[in-house]
């Protein structure tokens, strides 16, 4: 199967099964993209994987986004299916206001960190999971440093002057 | 005795339990006679803290084990100890200043990363790469499996007993060193290449370095496997010590070396080929059992092989350049700097960090030490990228590490932990 | 005797040398201090807090081509209590400062510690929210040793760095008002 074929033929079975859901498909380099409203992603998670034709049982990655009007959060899965070896990414976007998706974590065990890794780093809320914490920081952070509003240098230095180190 | 009530709670609730203020009760102590005939049988659960500095953790990561006598009941991790904000730092630098960060990644295998996050952008940019740059990269992506393969196989040595294994292998280790140093000036972060290929041919001491090393390799690595594989105390340590399913490894998303001792052959050097990898001949070694002399074996057989493409990589090198033709990643030489106009801007760009790529996303994986290490990458145009996410193979599998302690001695958790590899810098980002 | 000194001449192994002192037949007479300062500085026990890429170097160091155990050090002490050195390799995160803390805290008197690399001394590269801007805000360093990571030969001319200050420490230092100031100034009672 070629990627176009991958492309056509996950688009016209998200189109057949979950009308409407689908917002937008299209090719970015080697990659077929699809990108799913948040209030069905979960069911097209399970349905791609469970699909005994696409049959994507493999969670090879999932992290967090945010937009470049940095008023909508994304998460963005990449799946494998490793027999046929065929890979797609799916993304899915809402508002900053409202960060709140279901949790994969039911359908991979793998989600369990990586989501907690979102949450910790872009304040995602995955309903549903057993334990979301921060994972990476302390706990107690009240910031969701990988945000673009928040800066990345640590606020306590005072030897570097924005003059030489163009902070 | 008092009637214990904690039977069925869990390691967490313990930790909340010992962190939480103590408010002590006076109670009388009654002490009942000793009836043998009517025992009940109770459980009592300890808990133990392994970890962040334990000894025999290799990096810092945290356990919290519920054990029930030497067996471990339930097992809570920890980490983030040296969460170093890879992602966020790399959205504030010039593309080829990531390099940088990507050696701190997995730090015993630092070329690959380098090589990962190049082809990543040169997907982006979509570069032509000569031959001899993607044969040359396979060569030093190949040391370096090797590199990483003999500190974990030695540290499963050293962690159930044998130090000797670890002082022998060493050596082999400086000599791989050795060549890292003849072209790029370090030993462990590497920072070697340019995005686009190399800066330069290797000198004609590297390639005798690596011929040098292909060639005696195999004593030293004979000389390890005698020492480990078949001896029988290692293997009554190792058999059976913390395995895992196929079905289980694929759920947690495992890769590498790990997916491969359960018994899947996934490999993305063969599946999704990259630097000409398509050109080689080499097995991909697989296990059965996915226990932890599975892993060592898998490990073990892999540096057989890297080996064989190192050879064939050498018998088969074609000429060329070794850099592809794009001169907005590619430092031109000294003399055309001074001497040509164009070469000065080039030069300027290139170290301003202001050189041009198109707007898109990617995804590029390569085959890490430890798996499947893959890069995301997001660029809005401009100088930097906009979102980049490693997708580290350590993160991923060592959220299983709980789940494959279960119901096993504290003494296998150990060595179960030391197979799997897991690298503290990339784990926590 | 004559012979111990033959083959040590042959494999030309250095012992340490003797301080000064007074020689005589059959005894030597010095001070107190010097002996204890030669002993500790050829004996120290490392206490390896290595937490990243600093820590690969270090077992390099370890291994067999540079062999840290030359200098005295060859048993790796991982609980604080018998250290005498602190060597921190790698990044310190800020969640893991009151940790390395807490290890210095429970090295017992008199205690050294190496700050190896750009990351436990600085920050180095990684000036970020999450990372320790140098361990010398939590605790007092007495040796830096530079590079990211520094070579094993660079580990090993720190190490002995501090064996040159285990040597020449007065034996009253650790109970001076100065030192106590000092570990105040970092909060350590």
């Amino acid at each position: 199967m070629t990627k176009e074929e991958l492309l056509n033929s996950v688009n016209q079975k998200l189109t057949e099964h979950f009308h409407g859901s689908l917002e937008h498909s299209e090719m970015l380099y080697d990659f077929p993209v699809f990108t799913i409203n948040k209030e069905k992603i979960h069911e097209v998670l399970s349905f791609l994987k469970n699909d005994s034709d696409l049959n994507f049982h493999f969670l090879t990655d999932l992290c967090g986004f945010q937009t470049e009007d940095e008023k909508h959060l994304g998460v963005i899965y990449h799946l494998h299916n490793l027999p046929k070896n065929l890979r797609i990414r799916v993304k899915t976007f809402f508002p900053m206001t409202h960060p709140e998706i279901p949790t994969a974590t039911n359908i991979w065990k793998a989600a369990n960190w990586m989501e907690r890794e979102t949450y910790d780093f872009y304040g995602v809320k995955f309903k549903g999971h057993p334990n979301l914490k921060r994972i990476l920081n302390v706990d107690e952070m009240d910031i969701y440093p990988l945000r673009k509003e928040y800066p990345l240098e640590d606020q306590t230095r005072d030897d570097k002057s924005d003059k030489m180190f163009g902070r | 005795m008092a009637k214990k009530q904690n039977k069925n709670i869990t390691a967490e609730e313990v930790v909340a339990e010992t962190t939480a203020p103590k408010t002590k009760k006076k109670e009388k102590l009654v002490t009942p006679a000793f009836d043998p005939e009517n025992m009940v049988e109770e459980k009592e659960f300890s808990t133990l803290n392994l970890g962040p500095t334990h000894p025999a953790t290799h990096g810092i990561f945290q356990n919290v084990l519920q054990m029930d006598g030497e067996i471990i009941h339930d097992a809570v991790s920890t980490i983030g100890y040296i969460h170093r904000a890879f992602e966020k730092l790399a959205e504030r630098r010039p593309f080829y200043q990531i390099t940088t960060i990507t050696d701190r990644l997995n730090y015993c295998s630092s070329p690959i990363n380098n090589f990962g996050w190049h082809m990543t952008v040169e997907k982006l940019i979509k570069a032509e790469m000569p031959k001899r740059a993607e044969y040359m990269r396979v060569i030093i992506m190949e040391l370096s499996r090797i590199a990483d393969h003999l500190i974990c196989n030695s540290v499963i040595g050293v962690d159930t007993g044998a130090m000797t294994g670890f002082l022998y292998i060493f050596q082999w280790r400086e000599k791989i060193y050795d060549i890292f140093e003849s072209i790029c000036g370090a030993r462990l972060t590497t920072n070697i290449g340019r995005i686009g290929g190399f800066d330069k041919d290797f000198s004609p001491r590297t390639w005798e370095l690596i011929r040098n090393f292909i060639k005696e390799y195999p004593k030293g690595l004979k000389e390890f496997a005698n020492l480990l594989e078949r001896n029988k105390i290692f293997m009554d340590r190792t058999v059976n010590c913390g395995p895992i399913s196929a079905e289980l490894a694929l759920e947690y998303s495992f890769t590498g070396p790990n997916l491969r001792a359960a018994g899947v052959d996934y490999d993305v050097r063969v599946m999704n080929p990259y630097s000409s990898y398509q050109d080689f001949d080499f097995i991909v070694p697989i296990g059965t059992a996915g226990d932890t002399y599975d892993r060592f074996m898998v490990r073990q057989e892999e540096m057989w092989q890297s080996l064989r493409i190192i050879e064939q990589a050498l018998k088969n090198m074609p000429d060329g350049p070794t850099h592809a033709n794009i001169p907005s990643f590619y430092l031109p030489p000294k003399e055309e700097v001074y001497n040509n106009m164009e070469a000065l801007i080039y030069h300027f760009k290139i170290v301003m960090g202001e050189s041009e790529v198109p707007k898109g996303e990617v995804y590029h994986c390569v085959e890490g030490g430890n798996g499947e290490l893959g890069f995301y990458l997001v660029s809005d145009g401009g100088r930097t990228p906009y979102r980049l996410h490693f997708r580290r193979p350590c993160f991923i599998y060592y959220q299983a590490y709980p789940e494959m302690i279960k119901g096993r001695m504290l003494s296998d958790a150990i060595i179960t932990m030391s197979s799997m590899n897991v690298i503290a810098g990339e784990l926590d980002a | 005797m004559a012979k111990d000194k033959q083959i040590i001449k042959r494999t030309k192994l250095e012992i340490a040398k003797s301080p000064e002192g007074l020689e005589g037949p059959g005894f030597f007479a010095t001070k107190l201090e010097d002996v204890i300062g030669l002993a500790r500085a050829n004996s120290l026990w490392p206490l390896p807090f290595a937490t990243s890429c600093c820590g690969i170097e270090f077992m390099a160091t370890m291994a067999s081509d540079y062999d840290l155990a030359r200098f005295g050090s060859e048993r790796l002490s991982f609980s604080p209590r018998q250290a005498d050195m602190l060597m921190v390799m790698g990044t310190i995160a800020k969640k893991m400062g009151p940790i390395l803390r807490q290890v210095y805290e429970q090295m017992a008197e008199p205690k050294w510690v190496l700050s190896v690399g750009a990351c436990a001394s600085s920050g180095g590269i990684f000036d970020t929210y999450s990372v320790l801007q140098g361990i010398d805000r939590i605790i007092p360093v007495d040796v830096y040793v530079p590079g990211c990571p520094p070579r094993p030969e660079q580990i090993l001319e720190g190490v002995m760095k501090i064996q040159e200050l285990a040597k020449n420490e007065s034996l009253r230092r650790r109970n001076s008002d100065e030192y106590k100031k000092l570990l105040n100034s970092y909060g350590i009672e």
